[in-house]
C-alpha cells in the first residue's frame, strides 16, 4: 500500500475518534493490545520486489502516436528515459543528444497494453487440473484468499499476451464460481522468479465479486445457498452487513481477532480496496449498484457486463466501467443478449469502455477486439476515433484498477510502458515490433533473444520458436 | 390457439419453407475476391443466374435483364465455409436442454447421425451468417467415445432446408480426449479402432453396410457373436472402411498425427482428414507425402496441454509452405471469426521469422480450401463459373477487424441479416425508456 494512503486512512480515523485530543489519548489507552493489532496490521505482507529492468534513454521518432487518453499525433515523438516517459510531442521536440533514436516512420506507438480481467497464472497453461487455481469453489464467499498466491509467474501465456498483445500491466482475477471470489493481483508484464517480483508498485487490490449464473449453479448443486439470484443478493448483503459490523468495531477499538475475509470486505468500505464484479444482465448489474450504495462502496467496473448497453445511463451516472468482450455472446444463458455494439453504444452514452478477456488467446488481440467494436459501433452509426479506441486498452483499465497515476498513457512522468506497433493497431495485419516495460526493452520482433522463454517450455519443443 | 393465430403461424411456415426464387443478379464495381488463392480484383462484376456463379472477375459484361447492385467502394467474396464447427447443434450452448452436442449416455457413436439435430433457425446460425458464413460442417465434437458420430455439410440460408450433405464424414478423436473415452490410454484408442474397423471390414465382408444409409439395410447378414460394436455402429463404419465415408482425425501432438497417418498401412481404403493440427509444422514432410490434408486450429500458440507444446501461429504458414493442402477449421468458437484467424495469419508474413499466408491464400483457407477439402470444391467456396452463388458484400477488405456484412446471398437467394442481436441494437440505440416501455419498441 501507498505511503500516502495509509496516512490518508490513518488521519480520517483520527478524525472520526476525535472530538478533542485529550479524550482521543485515553480512549486509546482502552483499546486492548488485541484490537490494536487488529487494527494495526501489516497490509502489504507479500510486498512488490519488482524493480524495473534497465533501458536507454530512447527516443521514438516519425510515428502516429496514440496516447492513450483519446490523443493521437502524426510524425509524433516520444522520449523514454530512466524508466519514465520524458516528453511526447510533434517531429519539433527537441531529441537530447544521448537519447538512442528508433525510426518509427510508418509505425504506431500506444501506451502499453493493459488487461483488467485475465487468469494468467491462476488457470495457466498448460490447463491441467493440477494448475487449476483459480476459483476455492468451496464457499460462496471467500474473501480471504488472494489470486497472488495462486498465480504460477512460469505460465507461458504471459509471454504470448507479451510479444503478440503488446500487454505491459494485467490484473490477475480469482475465478467467478464465489459471489466473493478473492482478491486481486495487479501485475508488471515482466517473468520473475516470484510472484513478487511481478507486483506493480503500488497497485490497489481489487475484490473480486460475481452475480448471476455461476454462484447460484456452483452452490445450488452442492446443495446450499445461493442457489437462486435473490439468494446470491442475500448472502451477499448479509456478507456486508458483517463487515459493516466488523469495521465498526475495529474503529471503537473493540475488535479481539483479525479476520481475512473481513479485513478485505472492511478494505472495501475504507475505499482502499476496489471492486471488480462479473455481471452480465442490466437488471443484475443495476441491483449491484443499488447495492453499493446500501453499504457505501462503488463498484469500479463490471466484467463481461454482455446487456451494459441497456444501461448506460445508469452506469455514467455511478462512474462504473464495463470491461467487456467485444462480441462474445449466447455461450450461456445470461450471454444471450450480447450484441458487438455494446461498447459503441456505452461510448455513446458516455460510460466507460475498457476491453477485457477473460482469455489467455484473447488476450493476445485486445487490440483487435477493440477494432472490431469499432467497427459494429460505425455500422450502427457511432463514429469513434482510433485514439479514443485505444483508451479502452490504456487509460480506461488503468483507471479503473486504480494505477492511473502510473501508467495508461503516454504522460511525461509516467512508467514507460510502450508499445511500437508494426503498423496501426486496429489493423489485423499489425504487430507489436517492440514493448517497453519501464523504460526497459522487453520484446522484439527482430531479436528472438528479446522473447521471453519461461521455465516450463525450457527443453521442450517449440522452446523459442517465434509464438 | 385461435384459429387465426393458427392460420397466421401455418403462413409464416409456409413462407420459411417456400424456396426462394434465385433471380438474375449482377453485383459491379466492386472488388471481387474469387477465392481460389488469386489476389482481388478491383473494379471487377459477379454475376448470379439462376442460383449459381455464371461470372466473376475484371471485364464482366452486365447481362441485360439482371438485377444490378453497385459495389463501389466494397469488396464481393464467396461466403466463408467453416469446417469442424458445432454450429446449430445449440440454441444457448451453456443451456444443456437446448443442446445436442453430447451423446455419451446414448449405446451408439459412429452410427450417430447429426443431420436431424441441427435446427436452422438457431440463432447462432442467423448470426453466423450475418457475419458471411454460407456453409459449415458441422461435426459431434463432444462425445463419450471415440467415435463422435457422422457430421453433416450445411448451408446457413434462411430457410427449412439446411443439409447440404448428411453423413458427409465420420469423426473420430486421438489423443488426449480419445483415450479418456477409449478407457484411459492412447494405446485403448488404437486398439478399439482397429478392432471396430475390423469389425466393419468384416460386415462388409458379409455383405452388410450398404446403401446410402448402411445402418437401415435390411435383411442384414450375421455377425460372429464376439462382436464388440452395436449392429448400428459397425454398419456406419463401413463406408468409412471401404473408402466412401471420409474420416475425420482429431489429433494435436506430432506423434498422434503420425499414427493416425499409419492407419492407412492397416487399412488402405480410408480417406482420411487430420483436424486440429496443433503440432502438424513438425509432421509436414509426412503430411505433404501422404497428401492427407488438414483443417487446422488457425492460431494455437500456447502449451494449452501436453499434446500442443509445440503450438506457434507459424503453424499453418509452415504446413502450407511445405505442400500440405490445409484449410482453417475446428475453431472451437464463433465461426464468423473467420475472417479475424485469416486476417492474423497474413499479419504472421511481415513478423521475423514468422509463416503465414499471403492475402489470397489466407482468403481460400476459409472458402475454397475446406470447400474442396470436404469434397464440395465443385459445388461452392469460389465465385469460379458454375458454383453455389454465395456471395458475400462487404464495407471493406473482408478480413479487416474493422469490416462487416453488407449483404449476403446463398444459391443466388438474398438472406436476411436480420437476428436477436440486430433487434437488440436497434432497441437500445437509446437505452432510456421513450413514451412507452421498450418491450413495446419492436
Amino acid at each position: 500500500m501507498r505511503a500516502h494512503k495509509l496516512l490518508a486512512g490513518m488521519a480520517a480515523l483520527a478524525l472520526v475518534a476525535s472530538p478533542g485530543l485529550a479524550e482521543k489519548k485515553k480512549k486509546e489507552e482502552t483499546v486492548s493490545p488485541a484490537a490494536k493489532a487488529a487494527r494495526e496490521f501489516n497490509k502489504n505482507p507479500f510486498p512488490s520486489t519488482y524493480r524495473p529492468y534497465a533501458g536507454e534513454p530512447t527516443a521514438l521518432t516519425g510515428a502516429t502516436v496514440f496516447d492513450g487518453a483519446g490523443g493521437r499525433i502524426e510524425n509524433g515523438t516520444v522520449l523514454l528515459a530512466d524508466g519514465k516517459v520524458v516528453a511526447v510531442g510533434g517531429a519539433d521536440l527537441t531529441i537530447p543528444a544521448n537519447f538512442r533514436r528508433v525510426d518509427a516512420a510508418g509505425k504506431f506507438v500506444t501506451p502499453g497494453i493493459i488487461d483488467i480481467h485475465s487468469h494468467l497464472g491462476d488457470y495457466p497453461s498448460p490447463s491441467v487440473q493440477a494448475n487449476s487455481d483459480g476459483n476455492e469453489a468451496t464457499a460462496p464467499t471467500t474473501p480471504e484468499v488472494w489470486a497472488e498466491h495462486s498465480v504460477w509467474p512460469q505460465d507461458p501465456g504471459f509471454s504470448r499476451a507479451l510479444a503478440n498483445g503488446g500487454i505491459t500491466s494485467l490484473q490477475i482475477l480469482p475465478g467467478s464460481a464465489n459471489l466473493m471470489g478473492g482478491r486481486s493481483v495487479v501485475l508488471k508484464n515482466v517473468y520473475s522468479r516470484t510472484i513478487q517480483g511481478m507486483k506493480f508498485p503500488g497497485a490497489p487490490y481489487s475484490l473480486k465479486m460475481a452475480c448471476g449464473e455461476n454462484p447460484k449453479r456452483v452452490y445450488g448443486a452442492k446443495g446450499r445457498m445461493p442457489s437462486t439470484r435473490m439468494g446470491n443478493m442475500a448472502v451477499n448483503r448479509a456478507t456486508w452487513l458483517k463487515a459493516q459490523e466488523y469495521r465498526a468495531k475495529r474503529a471503537a477499538g473493540k475488535l479481539e481477532s483479525r479476520d481475512l475475509a473481513m479485513e478485505t470486505l472492511a478494505g472495501v468500505l475504507d475505499g482502499e480496496i476496489l471492486i471488480q464484479n462479473h455481471c452480465y444482465r442490466a437488471d443484475e448489474m443495476a441491483l449491484v449498484l443499488d447495492m453499493a450504495k446500501e453499504f457505501g462502496y462503488k463498484v469500479s467496473a463490471f466484467h463481461h457486463a454482455t446487456e451494459a448497453y441497456k444501461i448506460g445511463d445508469l452506469l455514467k451516472a455511478a462512474g462504473t466501467c464495463s470491461a467487456i468482450w467485444s462480441d462474445w455472446w449466447g455461450f450461456k444463458m445470461e450471454s444471450y443478449d450480447g450484441i458487438p455494439e455494446n461498447a459503441g453504444i456505452l461510448q455513446k452514452a458516455g460510460a466507460c469502455v475498457v476491453i477485457h478477456s477473460d482469455d489467455e488467446n484473447g488476450i493476445q488481440r485486445l487490440n483487435q477486439e477493440a477494432a472490431k467494436a469499432q467497427g459494429d459501433a460505425r455500422r450502427a452509426g457511432i463514429d469513434i476515433s482510433d485514439a479514443e479506441v485505444i483508451r479502452w486498452l490504456t487509460l480506461n483499465p488503468a483507471t479503473a484498477m486504480g494505477i492511473s497515476q502510473q501508467t495508461g498513457s503516454l504522460e511525461a512522468g509516467k512508467m514507460a510502458d510502450v508499445v511500437l506497433w508494426n503498423g496501426n493497431p486496429l489493423s489485423v495485419y499489425s504487430r507489436p515490433d517492440k514493448v517497453w516495460i519501464d523504460g526497459a526493452l522487453l520484446f522484439d520482433a527482430a531479436d528472438p533473444k528479446r522473447r521471453p522463454v519461461s521455465d516450463f517450455e525450457l527443453g521442450q519443443v517449440g522452446e523459442g520458436d517465434v509464438k | 390457439m385461435s384459429p387465426r393465430k393458427m392460420l397466421l403461424g401455418a403462413a409464416a411456415l409456409l413462407a420459411l419453407s417456400a424456396p426462394a426464387i434465385a433471380e438474375d443478379v449482377a453485383i459491379t464495381n466492386a472488388t471481387v475476391v474469387i477465392g481460389d488463392g488469386s489476389a482481388p480484383i478491383p473494379n471487377g462484376t459477379v454475376v448470379l443466374r439462376a442460383g449459381k456463379v455464371l461470372a466473376a472477375g475484371a471485364g464482366v459484361a452486365v447481362p441485360a435483364g439482371a438485377r444490378t447492385i453497385d459495389a463501389t467502394g466494397k469488396w464481393v467474396t464467396p461466403g466463408l465455409v467453416v469446417a469442424v464447427t458445432d454450429i446449430g447443434l445449440f440454441d444457448v450452448e451453456g443451456v444443456e436442454e437446448s443442446n445436442d452436442e453430447r451423446a455419451d449416455k446414448g449405446p451408439f457413436n459412429a452410427a450417430l447421425d447429426l443431420s436431424p439435430a441441427i435446427n436452422p433457425l438457431a440463432q447462432h446460425i442467423a448470426v453466423s451468417r450475418a457475419g458471411g458464413v454460407t456453409r459449415a460442417a458441422v461435426a459431434p465434437l463432444r462425445t463419450g467415445a471415440i467415435f463422435g458420430g457422422q457430421g453433416a455439410i450445411i448451408d446457413l440460408a434462411s430457410d427449412s432446408q439446411p443439409i447440404t450433405q448428411a453423413r458427409a464424414f465420420q469423426y473420430v478423436e486421438l489423443g488426449e480426449s480419445g483415450a479418456r473415452a477409449a478407457g484411459g490410454s492412447r494405446a485403448a484408442v488404437h486398439a478399439l479402432l482397429r478392432n471396430a474397423f475390423m469389425e466393419a471390414r468384416e460386415l462388409a465382408r458379409r455383405g452388410g453396410g450398404q446403401g446410402t444409409d448402411p445402418r437401415l439395410q435390411d435383411a442384414a447378414p450375421e455377425r460372429p457373436g464376439d462382436a464388440l460394436l452395436t449392429r448400428f455402429d459397425a454398419a456406419a463404419l463401413v463406408p468409412v472402411v471401404t473408402g466412401r465415408q471420409p474420416l475425420y482425425v482429431r489429433a494435436e501432438r506430432a506423434s498422434d498425427i503420425r499414427m493416425a497417418l499409419a492407419l492407412k498401412t492397416d487399412f488402405p481404403a480410408l480417406k482420411l482428414v487430420i483436424v486440429g493440427a496443433t503440432e502438424g509444422w513438425m509432421v509436414t514432410k509426412e503430411l505433404a507425402a501422404s497428401g492427407v490434408p488438414v483443417l487446422a486450429t488457425p492460431l494455437n500458440d500456447l502449451p494449452a496441454n501436453f499434446e500442443q507444446l509445440a503450438a506457434t501461429q507459424s503453424n499453418v504458414g509452415r504446413m502450407a509452405a511445405a505442400g500440405v493442402r490445409v484449410g482453417l477449421g475446428a475453431f472451437g468458437d464463433q465461426p464468423r471469426y473467420a475472417p479475424q484467424y485469416a486476417g492474423n495469419l497474413v499479419s504472421l508474413t511481415k513478423l521475423p521469422g514468422a509463416s503465414g499466408l499471403d492475402w489470397g491464400r489466407a482468403f481460400a483457407a476459409i472458402s475454397s480450401v475446406p470447400a474442396g477439402i470436404l469434397g464440395m470444391g465443385d459445388k461452392f467456396g469460389s465465385l469460379k463459373t458454375g458454383l453455389a452463388g454465395d456471395v458475400v458484400i462487404w464495407d471493406g477488405d473482408p478480413l479487416e477487424n474493422t469490416s462487416g456484412v453488407v449483404r449476403v446471398m446463398i444459391d443466388g437467394v438474398e438472406q436476411s441479416l436480420v437476428n436477436h442481436q440486430t433487434k437488440l441494437r436497434d432497441r437500445y440505440k437509446v437505452p432510456t425508456e421513450g413514451a412507452l416501455p421498450k418491450a413495446y419498441e419492436w
